[in-house]
């Protein structure tokens, strides 16, 4: 069967051990977790957690199967097989040089990057958008020299039906 | 009314009606012991935390009601976690009270500290760190709510010194209060279940231990003997469904009867209840069942299409999906085919390799001595069983007619389990015939334990099939790996009699077959704990047996030992 990266959504208690409880059922199971977001939600008890994880449809109803067992998790959802939108966020160190000033420049209008620093010798930008996006603004940034990356987990939230 | 934790720890356990604690103190239950004391709460002392919890295990097992355990910190604390496994494996309803180094200590590498939530996360239902007193009752009350409800489990609760010492304004708390599963939705699928029983020309029932922990089996033998399919079982499953009935095929798996085996392999319908197909029974699982519709009904969502793929699946207790189906036939809502051909070939099977081993007059048979037992014991005995060979040839010769009275470590497969657990069914039935059924491997895993039967003048037996091996691991060693026994020869023993004596029990020998009779009699109506000490036949294997990853039609049926 198919493989493919599931988005797998959650509503847990906002308390310490629950975030382990989560990883250690997938861990302990042999079931990678590729990226994770974990924060409170607008009720202040209860987080979410968004992991994504690769597999084929079996092995994803199995996890799924096993996390709606945790006493401490309300709510499983796989957001990959409903209408979700999907967003992450990257923070992209680079050095600026006389060199490459220019085409960062350009590739910041291009593609609407937000820049939080820009010192003569290196700048801070910020990139939203979906796990496409990412790799794609990535790709254009990389041959003009990124020193160091901070990328967060896929979030994801259903549509109104 | 203002309470300390450990007044309302003890009031609690009252509210939840624990009529038996296993256990042993240490610095960080102090409070708790010295509450114990004061109101007088039925405790035993265990001689290891790891026999406290097996032993509360055996009480729940025996008893169906939630087991409890009360250590102290650290050590204390790991040491239950073997036991804790072994429970959670077999879905067994037990609450571990943990002591633990004071709040203001946690973290810092304190005396006496393990983290004890943390090991014990996977292998518990749930665990809880109590942090202030206020959340005590109703933590324990959780606790016992969650160990026992859907597929029980253990949970363990893990309270801190200071937590016990501190006072709160008590109220007694309402019942834990939970959105119960109706099962509604899912029994709607058993008109469906009848469809495939009028389709089907060779059913066969799989009973497992849900059925057990679902208390029913009554609505089990209802169902069978209404449908007169025939029927097998796991191992932790044994005694659901009477060992004595002429639809009973015995267990089925790595170590089943051959015509459980060729049933399940031949079958078209197989009907699973409260079974989660353990690899044990399955062997290699394209070759398991490999013709049949499946109907699988079991309470936990997440053993349906784990291992096997069902065909129909009813997530329901067992009893409330059982109860339903004997309705619908009792109202004679569905016709019952008759099975004729496929009961004459199951009965073909059974005459053909009835499950037999081959006696001596030389040098006892292990077999030979639970066939006695059983006789002598008229099978009404809480069975219990330490893990390997010993535990084998008790689920194959002794019949189990009733729920409750087989308590072996089927999923963990802990050697040591079954003296403690033993002692936990005895707390639990002071009266009744308990034996431990044990190997002289396993049975030194926890020998300090006749202290406890003995302190508590718990009568428990011991059958100690001893071989002078760990057998079952030599006998893979014999099969598989050229009979080099590395490490498995275990004649260095103690002398049991002695032993037994020393601590106060009766200790019984018997060295050959016309002694068997003679021992098992003395030990088995003498009032009090008892080893009766069997020198058994040292290579002598379990058999039929599947070797792993081959299909469980294929069995190894030991002619050469038998002939």
């Amino acid at each position: 069967m198919e493989e493919k990266i599931h988005i797998i959504s959650l509503l847990v208690n906002n308390k310490p051990d629950v975030l382990a409880r989560v990883s250690g059922t997938l861990g302990g199971r042999g079931y990678n977790i590729e990226s994770l977001c974990v924060n409170v939600t607008a009720n202040p008890e209860m987080s979410r957690i968004v992991l994504t994880t690769t597999g084929d449809k079996p092995t994803i109803t199995k996890i799924k199967k096993q996390l709606d067992k945790l006493i401490d998790v309300y709510q499983v959802s796989d957001l990959t097989e409903v209408n979700s939108v999907q967003r992450e966020l990257v923070l992209i160190r680079m050095k600026v040089t006389e060199e490459n000033k220019s085409k960062i420049t350009e590739t910041i209008d291009t593609f609407k990057f937000r820049v939080i620093i820009m010192e003569p010798d290196y700048c801070i930008l910020e990139v939203t958008g979906t796990p496409g996006k990412m790799e794609n603004a990535l790709a254009h940034l990389k041959p003009m020299g990124i020193e160091d990356i901070a990328r967060t987990g896929t979030i994801a939230l259903k549509r109104k039906e | 009314m203002k309470l300390t934790g450990s007044q309302i720890f003890v009031k609690t356990l009252r509210e939840e009606k624990v009529d038996a604690i296993f256990g042993y103190p240490g610095g960080a239950v102090l409070d708790i012991y010295d509450e114990f004391h004061k109101s007088k709460v039925k405790h035993v002392l265990s001689r290891h935390e790891q026999g406290a919890v097996h032993a509360a295990d055996g009480y729940a097992r025996a008893s169906g009601k939630v087991g409890v355990c009360v250590v102290t910190s650290g050590p204390g604390a790991t040491n239950t976690v073997t036991g804790i496994a072994t429970a959670y494996m077999d879905s067994i309803p037990i609450v571990i009270f943990t002591g633990q180094v004071p709040t203001p200590f946690i973290g810092t590498d304190a005396f006496q500290e393990a983290d004890i939530t943390g090991i014990t996360r996977p292998c518990t239902k749930h665990n809880f760190l109590v942090r202030h007193v206020s959340d005590l009752a109703r933590t324990i009350k959780e606790a016992f709510y969650i160990a026992r409800s859907g597929r029980p489990g253990p949970v363990l609760v893990d309270l801190p010194k200071d937590v016990m010492q501190a006072a709160t304004d008590y109220r007694p708390l309402p019942e834990v209060s939970s959105t119960a599963p109706t099962y509604g939705a899912a029994l709607k699928r058993i008109p469906a279940v009848f469809d495939l029983i009028s389709k089907a020309k060779n059913p066969i029932i799989l009973s497992g231990g849900g059925i057990i922990l679902g208390k029913a089996s009554n609505e089990l033998r209802e169902f069978v003997q209404n449908v007169k399919i025939p029927i097998t079982s796991t191992l932790v499953g044994l005694g659901a469904f009477p060992g004595t009935d002429p639809l009973w095929l015995g267990m089925l798996g790595m170590h089943g009867t051959y015509y459980a085996n060729m049933a399940i392999s031949n079958c078209d319908l197989m009907i699973a209840i409260g079974v989660r197909f353990d690899d044990r029974i399955t062997s290699k699982i394209d070759t398991f069942a490999p013709d049949a519709k499946i109907i699988h009904i079991d309470i936990d969502p997440a053993s349906i299409d784990k291992n096997v793929t069902a065909d129909i699946s009813i997530v329901s207790d067992c009893k409330p999906a059982l109860q339903l189906i004997n309705k619908l036939i009792r109202d004679n809502q569905f016709a019952i085919p008759q099975y004729d051909d496929w009961l004459k070939q199951i009965a073909q099977w059974k005459t053909d390799e009835p499950l037999t081993y081959c006696y001596s007059d030389k040098v006892i048979k292990s077999q030979f001595v639970i066939e006695k037992l059983y006789e002598l014991s008229r099978g009404e005995a809480i069975i219990t069983t330490e893990v390997g060979q010993n535990q084998m040839w008790a689920a194959q010769f002794y019949k189990f007619d009733h729920p409750n009275t087989f308590l072996s470590s089927g999923g963990l497969g802990t050697m040591g389990y079954g003296f403690p657990a033993a002692i936990g069914a005895q707390v639990a039935f002071p009266d009744k015939l308990v034996v431990d059924v044990a190997g002289d491997g396993s049975i030194q895993m926890n020998i300090q334990e006749l202290a406890t039967a003995i302190q508590y003048n718990l009568p428990v037996k011991i059958v100690l099939l001893n071989n002078g091996y760990l057998g079952m691991v030599r006998q893979w060693q014999e099969l598989f790996y050229e009979k080099r026994y590395s490490q498995t020869d275990m004649s260095f023993s103690p002398d049991f009699v002695k032993l037994a004596e020393a601590y106060g029990a009766l200790g019984l020998r018997a060295t050959k077959p016309e002694e068997v009779e003679s021992v098992l009699k003395q030990g088995l109506f003498t009032p009090k704990t008892v080893i009766m000490d069997f020198h058994v036949s040292r290579e002598e294997g379990v058999y039929p047996m599947v070797k792993p990853g081959t299909p469980i039609a294929e069995m190894d049926l030991g002619r050469e030992m038998i002939n």
